[in-house]
């Protein structure tokens, strides 16, 4: 396309977005009010998932080796387990290790446990992190049915019930979004469709003098993006000031870094980002659908 | 130049409007299409620009095979054919030069080749000096005398009018008449659908009577042949 033609286009689109003055307004508002919700939900959907990643990458494998096996067969099940494909890391931890550890996990009530360092009575263990968090389970089975393998243990009960909320919080989020989002398209392509019928004589004359659809289109295609950006101003002022205040509100709340979210930058502006796609996603898909019907002639 | 072979047309909801006609048409003639009210002359004439597609049959315009058509190459094909109509159809919210140039910017012409091909094309027609009016401040004639223009700016060549002096009084006809008899001199084709007996009869040409969709007439120099 040439230049000229581009300007042209240009100033057609933003002429109609003046012309259609109300119209304007009540579309671009409508994808105000969506992207507003999806905003909202995406910084919340995000920052769950987050958390939730957090939570699976702190799940382990603790493979307890039998206490007759000797240095060879110790190290034989290592690198038996290391070969396995779902594996990402293996770590050894002797049984001195794993006494430490429990006392520290005591804290004060530790003391009497550290009796035990005379004959420690715990097994040596193998801590095994799998790639994907989500195959701890089938993991762990595997890795429960090798030799010298005494005991398999990874928070079965817990594991499981978070993974199947985190599962069903993505699915709800996911569809909540796109339910709002076809609001949106179709509340836009309304509106076009409207500004269109006002127009469909002068469209009529573009045909009959022999311009391409292309043509024809284009000017919808902007005006649509310029309808759609416009409607996310207000969301990004929106998520960009907002976040800013619920990451300092939530830093004072739990200052021990229990409850930790997605820092503020780069994720209010990826997520600002995001939404400006989205508004000009949804513009241009609700306009173009609606002049499709005004070019069959 | 136009050359159709028992073309017919069925419209989707069932009425016949055309058929099995069959015409050729050549180059630089001027031919009239006559007929009662909903004989098929619409149809016929919307043949000609691709509004609608022959059900059956031939029909191959400007080397064209209509039947063999893309939907994409339309547009272009339309560019060889001027379209006139007894509503002008023009935007009323653009000077008389914007109205013409329109034709031309919408398959991006360059500026300067508009400009001086919009300015002969209103001296043709006589309204070299009413360029910047609004198309409510002219005459019907001098409206219908844009859309004219705004027909032939392109150099097609073939000019289809629909009608073009249902809604003007005899005098502004006549001057209508003038214009497509320049145009026609300067080697256009032209098809007129009309109901007008005086100007059928007066300035003689080529007569095609269509009645229930069947070409019942096809003079050289005829008459119109009904009772106006």
């Amino acid at each position: 396309m040439k230049a000229r033609t581009l300007k042209r286009h240009l100033r057609e689109s933003v002429k109609n977005l003046f012309r259609n003055g109300w119209m304007t307004i009540a579309s671009a508002g409508a994808v105000t009010v969506t992207l507003v919700l999806v905003g909202a939900f995406l910084a919340l959907m995000l920052n769950l998932n987050q958390m939730a990643t957090n939570l699976e990458e702190d799940v382990v494998i603790k493979a307890l080796i039998d206490t007759t096996a000797d240095d060879e067969q110790i190290k034989e099940l290592g690198e038996e387990i290391d070969q396995l494909d779902a594996v990402d890391t293996v770590l050894f931890s002797s049984k001195d290790e794993e006494l430490q550890d429990l006392i520290e996990g005591m804290g004060e009530g530790g003391e009497t446990w550290q009796l035990l360092e005379q004959e420690n009575p715990l097994n040596h263990a193998y801590v095994v992190k799998a790639k994907d968090p989500q195959n701890t389970e089938e993991l762990a089975d595997e890795i429960a049915t090798f030799d010298n393998v005494d005991e398999v243990s990874y928070g079965q009960e817990v594991v499981q019930n978070l993974f199947k909320f985190n599962n069903y919080a993505r699915t709800i989020g996911l569809v909540l979004i796109i339910g709002l989002v076809l609001t949106a398209i179709f509340l836009i392509s309304n509106t076009i469709k409207l500004t269109i019928m006002a127009r469909s004589k002068e469209i009529g004359i573009m045909k009959l003098v022999g311009a391409t659809n292309g043509f024809i289109r284009w000017p919808f295609f902007i005006e649509g993006m310029l309808l759609g950006v416009l409607g996310s101003i207000i969301p990004i002022v929106g998520i960009l000031s907002g976040y800013k205040f619920f990451e300092t509100s939530i830093s004072e709340i739990s200052a021990i870094g229990f409850v930790e979210i997605l820092p503020y930058n780069p994720f209010a502006w990826q997520l600002s980002a995001i939404i400006l796609g989205i508004g000009a996603l949804i513009g241009i898909w609700g306009s173009v659908m609606s002049v499709r019907k005004f070019l069959k002639v | 130049m136009i050359l159709m072979k028992d073309v017919y047309k069925t419209y989707s909801n069932g009425v016949t409007a055309l058929n099995g006609i069959s015409v050729d048409i050549d180059q630089g003639e001027f031919v009239y299409i006559v007929g009662p009210s909903g004989a098929g002359k619409s149809t016929f004439v919307k043949l000609m620009y691709r509004e609608v597609k022959p059900s059956n049959g031939q029909l191959v315009i400007n080397k064209t095979d209509l039947s063999e058509l893309k939907e994409k190459n339309i547009p272009h094909f339309r560019r060889d054919i001027g379209v006139i109509f007894q509503d002008f159809k023009l935007l009323p919210k653009l000077s008389v030069y914007e109205n013409v140039a329109f034709a031309l910017e919408v398959i991006e012409e360059s500026p300067r080749n508009i400009r001086k091909r919009v300015m002969d094309v209103l001296e043709l027609v006589g309204l070299k000096n009413k360029a910047r009016f609004l198309p409510d401040e002219l005459s019907g004639g001098e409206q219908q005398r844009v859309s004219i223009a705004r027909a032939i700016v392109n150099h097609p060549k073939i000019v289809i009018a629909d009608e073009p002096t249902g809604n003007l009084d005899p005098d502004t006809s006549w001057e209508i008449m003038r214009v497509f008899e320049e145009i026609n001199n300067r080697g256009t084709t032209i098809l007129m659908a009309t109901h007008s007996k005086e100007i059928v009869n007066t300035i003689k040409k080529r007569v095609i009577a269509i009645e229930d969709g069947l070409i019942v007439r096809d003079q050289h120099r005829g008459e119109y042949g009904y009772e106006s």
